[in-house]
Parts: structure tokens; C-alpha cells; sequence
């Protein structure tokens, strides 16, 4: 045990010796599944932590849940330190460090716990490098997205969309491909504009992208970084539409927003805490999408025309029965390449996705620097 | 008039626009950075006074409803925090450049702290001012949207000229930061003007913070400020210490700032990181080009020359 994290464990049997409850707590709380979540950013960002916050909320309602959470942990040796912590002080069985970058230090100290189980939310997890007890879940969330393209195809005038993106990584290319996809689908002619600002959180580059792209006359606006509250924010001011992401932005947006791309976690958390309090063995990766009700879709705003949401229900329907398959070639790339040929398709479950590097066919940007 | 055409002026509007809207809080803290520095105090601090100023900014227009009042806040934090620097610097051996980055930290810290509150609800903009009602292109349109804070500004910075040139505070805030010496003698008390040069300059890098929040991007988060504060006191040297110069400086930052997204959103795409970090290396190569071991910068006041 490191100096700090034993002080710190002093400090707290202090308190708790002070509060009364040292002992007599700690007798009751034994029943109950412990978790703990850690986010990268404020838990009430409109954004990525918010929606894991939620997700920790609803879980931590049932009365033989304890669940416990700290905002703002860097992805640094900080977060083996809350780590270690919420393991030593709080007793916690399983963790969500919530953070892509969080990781390489889940690593450092799973093997030192094997008791605790180590649950992290990407797609890093490898069963044949990885310890036992760390696992990994993650969402199908390019589904809805792709649902709001099909939603943007319809509503917009012009034809052209625009997406603010963080960084050209595989999730995020995943997302920007699916919103085209969707919107090619009803308007083969429709194109998508990308900014990468660089960063998960920068707003004045976010609104002066949104602002940029509404000058070039593109009419809906979505994004992938943490908050999309800058985005959803700007596109409104301007008078434009735009579609979520994350959680639902409709009330910051009660003109334009039409419909967005949202996580479920509280259902994921929920089926963890009864794996554990049943003693059943947690599975080292869970994968779902719409289907699997880890990700949905807003509620249509109320500009969205029936025909447009018609559209839309249908493919998700197609989801919900496992018929629909995004990548079906033939599949051209930005630069005119065929990706996936006529007749091969991809699977969402396919690992292949996974490891995506390239725009497609319509989206105007690059993924290099 | 088609996409392609809308492109190239597009890119000139982005960036006329973008230097308004992202060269304004520059401007503000630039302009404060500007007084304090020419009394002869460094404060680094800056940073958190934008930082706090934001917060406290939306903070008060959301609870009030009332966005000037936020604006006031901000600037009455920011004066604050110039007060505590200024008195902190006052006694003896303490180095204002320490001081000025213990308060950043605290500045950015407590803001944050006390801005938990503020980060999901939508807060009273502060109105903007229609100049591009006579254009029928919406580009332009949208670009000479000017808040009214960028007027201010831009009023303010010939007036602290004029103040420095001419008016009895002024000469005396530039005697102070030339020389203590000559202060002293003349029976100046450069102490209470460091400290009043100090606590309007905070003040005014409050209003930049409140800026941010309020109008553009116009909402609280932890990650609103990129450094803005602390690249305005870059900007100040760039400026040689001169207000009118603050103003193109900042615009000059704010238009460097809106050039990257601005050139992808017409399908730019390449080099989109060089055109990011465009405000960061303009910074570095105006440090390298006008630094020398040799002489004092024009313009520099005079105590700084003694310190080094």
C-alpha cells in the first residue's frame, strides 16, 4: 500500500469513526454488490461522463446496490490511485473506469486484485493477453447514429451534413461512415463535411467549426466529442438542425434537434450488479447494440417529418431482428477505393469494424493529419 | 451562388468572423495584462481570472437572468483576484510570476469547484449587435454578428492609449513601471498603484472570462478557456505594450484560431493539426523573434529590464 493511500484509509476510519458507523455499516453493507465508476470529465457534461453517471444512478437506486463514483480522474497513475482506493476503502467487487485511456493502468494493478473485477468501457479487452478479471463492454452506438443519418437525409434542404469530430479514431470514423451511410440511403447525393478539433473537449474550436460549416451552407449539424452542448447550442442559434450524441440534447435545441445517437449503460450496470449478486461468472466482454437495448435513439424532435421517422422506425426495427447490416459492398472509400467489394458484407459483431481507418464514399475530410 | 464559389470567401468570412468572436476575450485580458504590466507587475494569474470570470459570469446571468449583471460579477472577481495578487506581491521577496501561477491554479480551481451547478443549465446570452443586415449572404451576415463587449473593447483600447498618453494616472502608472526609483522620488506610493493598475486589470480580464461563457461560445464547462489567458500575456509583449496593437494582436490570434476549422469545413482537409496549433506557433515565433539578450524591447517598461 502506498504512503498516500494509507493516509487517505486513515483519514477515512477516521470519519467513520467519527460518523457512528464504523462497524455497523460495514456488517449490513456486506450484503449489498459494490461499484464503483470512475469518469474522465464532469459528470454532468450533457456528454459521454454524463450518460455513465446516469447509468450509475439508476442502478444505485436498488436498495442492496451500493454504488460510489469520482469525476474527473486524468488518465494518468490518478485513476490507479481512485482505484485502489474505491477497492481498499470502499470494497468494491467490480469497477468501470469509464475512459478509453484508462486501460493501460487497469493493467498495472488487476492482477494484484483478483478479486475485483476490472470492467472497462472500449473495445481494448484481449482474452488471450488479458487477466481474468478484466473485461470489457461497449455499445453498437453507430446504430442510432446511423439512424439519425437516415433522419438528416430526410430533413435536409441542401444536402449537406456536417459532423465535429474529436480525433480520426476507429470509433469515431465508425460513427462518421454509419451518419453517412444512413443519410446516402435516402439522398445518394448527400455529402459530409468533417472538422477534427483535435481534442475530446474545446469548445471555442467546436463553435467556430459549427459556425464555419453553417456558412458553407450545410443544414445539419451532429458531432462526436465529449459535450455536445456547444454544437447542439450553435446549431440552434444559427437555425439549423442537428442530431445528439451521448444523451439527449432536445431541451438545449427545441427547434432544431431532430433526433440523436444515446447509451443505455443503466440497463449494462444493472445486468452486471444481478451477475454478481446471483454469483454468476461476469463475462470478460459484452457487445450490444439496439437490439441488446445498450444504445437507442432520442425522441424524434418535433420537426421531424412522418416520413422521415417512418423511414427511420423501420430500419430500426430491422435492427431490433438482426437483419440489418450497415456494411454491405459494394462500399467505396473517399478517395474512390472499393473498401468492401459487391457481395461481401460486414456484420455489425464483426472485429473487423473495429479497426476502421477509412471515410466513405460522400464524406469530405481525411483521417490523416 | 453555388458551394464551390462560397468556399474561398467563406474560408475569409470564417476567419473575419472567428477573429471577432475568438479575438475578443484576448482582447479583454490583453488589454488588462496591458495596464498591470505597464505599472510594473507581471500577472500570470490572468488565466484564472478568465477562468473564474466565465464561471461566475453564467453563474449570475442564469440565477439573475440578467446577463450584464454577470458581467459585472466577473469583473468584480476579477478585480479580486488582482487585489490578491497585488498585496501578495507587495511584501517582501515575493516574485510576481510565482504568485501570478499560484493564482491561476486557485483561480481556475475554485471555479471549477463552484461551477459543478452551472455546467447543464442554459444560461441569458448577451445580445449581439446585427452590422451585415445590408449583405443578402448569410456568411457575411453571420460574421459581422458583433457583440456588444467587442465594441467596448474596441473603444477601450485608444482610451487607455490616450491614458497612458496623456492624463496625470496614467503618466503615473508609466513612472511607476519605468522606474521605482524616480516614483519614490517624485513621492509617488507605487504600491497602492501596482495595486489599483493590478485590480482594474483583473477586472477586465474578468470580462473576458464572462465573454466566453456568455456569448461565445456561450457556455460553461471545465475545459471553455484553451489558455486564452495565458496567451494574451504573450500577446501583450507581442504588442509592445501598447493597447491600439492589442487590438490587431488579438484579432490577429483570434483569425489564426479560426483558421484550421474554418479550412476544413470547405474540405481543407489536409494539415489540419498545423492549422490548429497556427495560434500556439505564432505565439512561439513571435517569442523567438523579438526576444534578445542584448536590449530591452521597445516599449518594455523599465522596472522589468532591472529584475532580468
Amino acid at each position: 500500500m502506498k504512503r498516500r493511500t494509507f493516509l487517505k484509509g486513515l483519514a477515512s476510519v477516521g470519519v467513520m469513526g467519527a460518523m457512528g458507523e464504523f462497524g455497523i455499516s460495514g456488517a449490513f453493507a456486506a450484503d449489498k454488490v459494490k461499484m464503483g465508476f470512475i469518469y474522465v470529465g464532469p459528470r454532468d457534461d450533457y456528454g459521454y461522463n454524463q450518460a455513465h453517471f446516469e447509468g450509475k444512478s439508476a442502478v444505485a437506486k436498488q436498495d442492496w446496490i451500493k454504488a460510489f463514483d469520482e469525476e474527473n480522474v486524468p488518465e494518468t497513475i490518478e485513476v490507479i490511485k481512485t482505484m485502489e482506493s474505491m477497492i481498499n476503502l470502499d470494497g468494491a467487487q467490480v469497477l468501470f473506469p469509464t475512459s478509453f485511456g484508462y486501460f493501460p493502468h487497469i493493467l498495472k494493478i488487476a492482477e494484484k486484485y483478483p478479486k475485483v473485477m476490472f470492467l472497462h468501457c472500449g473495445g481494448l479487452y484481449d482474452a488471450s493477453k488479458h487477466p481474468k478479471n478484466v473485461g470489457s463492454y461497449f455499445g453498437y452506438i453507430d446504430e442510432p447514429v446511423y439512424l439519425s443519418g437516415i433522419v438528416a437525409g430526410h430533413m435536409s434542404k441542401t444536402g449537406k451534413l456536417g459532423y465535429i469530430a474529436a480525433i480520426p479514431i476507429p470509433q469515431v470514423l465508425r460513427n462518421i461512415n454509419n451518419f453517412m451511410i444512413g443519410a446516402r440511403s435516402v439522398n445518394p447525393k448527400a455529402t459530409c463535411n468533417v472538422v477534427f478539433t483535435g481534442g475530446w473537449a474545446n469548445p471555442v474550436k467546436e463553435a467556430e467549426s459549427a459556425n464555419s460549416m453553417v456558412d458553407q451552407g450545410i443544414d445539419v449539424l451532429t458531432c462526436h466529442v465529449d459535450s455536445p452542448k456547444v454544437v447542439v447550442e450553435t446549431a440552434e442559434k444559427r437555425g439549423v438542425m442537428c442530431c445528439g450524441y451521448h444523451t439527449n440534447q432536445a431541451t438545449l435545441a427545441p427547434k432544431g434537434f431532430l433526433t440523436g445517437a444515446e447509451w443505455n449503460w443503466s440497463k449494462v450496470y444493472a445486468d452486471y450488479a444481478a451477475m454478481i449478486k446471483d454469483g454468476k461468472t461476469i463475462p470478460n466482454l459484452v457487445r450490444g447494440g439496439i437490439k441488446e437495448g445498450i444504445v437507442k435513439s432520442s425522441p424524434y424532435g418535433a420537426s421531424v417529418s412522418e416520413k422521415a421517422k417512418k423511414h427511420a422506425d423501420e430500419v430500426r426495427a430491422k435492427f431490433m431482428d438482426g437483419s440489418m447490416v450497415v456494411y454491405k459492398g459494394p462500399i467505396k472509400d473517399n478517395k474512390g477505393a472499393i473498401v468492401i467489394p459487391a457481395g461481401k458484407e460486414y456484420k455489425q459483431t464483426d472485429i473487423w469494424l473495429e479497426s476502421m481507418d477509412w471515410l466513405v464514399e460522400g464524406v469530405v475530410g481525411t483521417t490523416k493529419s | 451562388m453555388n458551394g464551390e464559389e462560397v468556399g474561398l470567401i467563406g474560408i475569409l468570412f470564417a476567419v473575419l468572423g472567428g477573429a471577432i468572436r475568438v479575438g475578443t476575450p484576448f482582447l479583454f485580458v490583453s488589454l488588462g495584462e496591458c495596464l498591470t504590466e505597464r505599472s510594473g507587475r507581471i500577472n500570470l494569474g490572468l488565466e484564472g481570472n478568465l477562468v473564474m470570470g466565465a464561471m461566475l459570469a453564467y453563474g449570475i446571468s442564469y440565477i439573475s437572468g440578467s446577463p450584464w449583471l454577470g458581467v459585472l460579477a466577473a469583473a468584480g472577481a476579477g478585480s479580486l483576484l488582482g487585489l490578491v495578487h497585488a498585496l501578495l506581491c507587495q511584501q517582501p521577496r515575493v516574485n510576481d510570476i510565482a504568485v501570478g501561477i499560484a493564482l491561476m491554479l486557485f483561480g481556475t480551481g475554485l471555479a471549477f469547484f463552484w461551477g459543478k451547478p452551472f455546467i447543464q443549465p442554459t444560461a441569458p446570452h448577451l445580445p449581439a449587435i446585427s452590422l451585415g443586415g445590408w449583405s443578402d449572404m448569410p456568411a457575411l451576415r453571420a460574421a459581422l454578428e458583433i457583440n456588444v463587449l467587442f465594441i467596448i473593447g474596441i473603444i477601450l483600447a485608444p482610451a487607455l492609449a490616450w491614458f497612458f498618453r496623456t492624463s496625470r494616472w496614467g503618466l503615473n502608472v508609466r513612472c511607476v513601471g519605468e522606474s521605482t526609483e524616480a516614483a519614490l522620488a517624485m513621492g509617488l506610493k507605487v504600491n497602492r498603484v501596482r495595486l489599483l493598475s493590478t485590480m482594474v486589470g483583473g477586472a477586465l480580464a474578468g470580462v473576458g472570462g464572462s465573454f466566453l461563457s456568455l456569448y461565445y461560445p456561450g457556455s460553461w464547462n471545465e475545459g471553455l478557456s484553451s489558455g486564452q489567458g495565458l496567451m494574451a500575456v504573450a500577446l501583450v509583449i507581442f504588442a509592445r505594450w501598447d493597447p491600439v496593437k492589442c487590438v490587431y494582436a488579438s484579432l490577429l490570434f483570434g483569425g489564426a484560431a479560426a483558421l484550421g476549422p474554418a479550412l476544413q469545413s470547405v474540405g481543407v482537409t489536409w494539415g489540419y493539426y498545423l492549422f490548429n496549433a497556427a495560434p500556439y506557433v505564432l505565439t512561439l515565433a513571435i517569442m523567438i523573434a523579438t526576444s534578445s539578450a542584448k536590449r530591452r524591447l521597445p516599449g518594455m517598461p523599465g522596472v522589468f529590464s532591472n529584475v532580468k
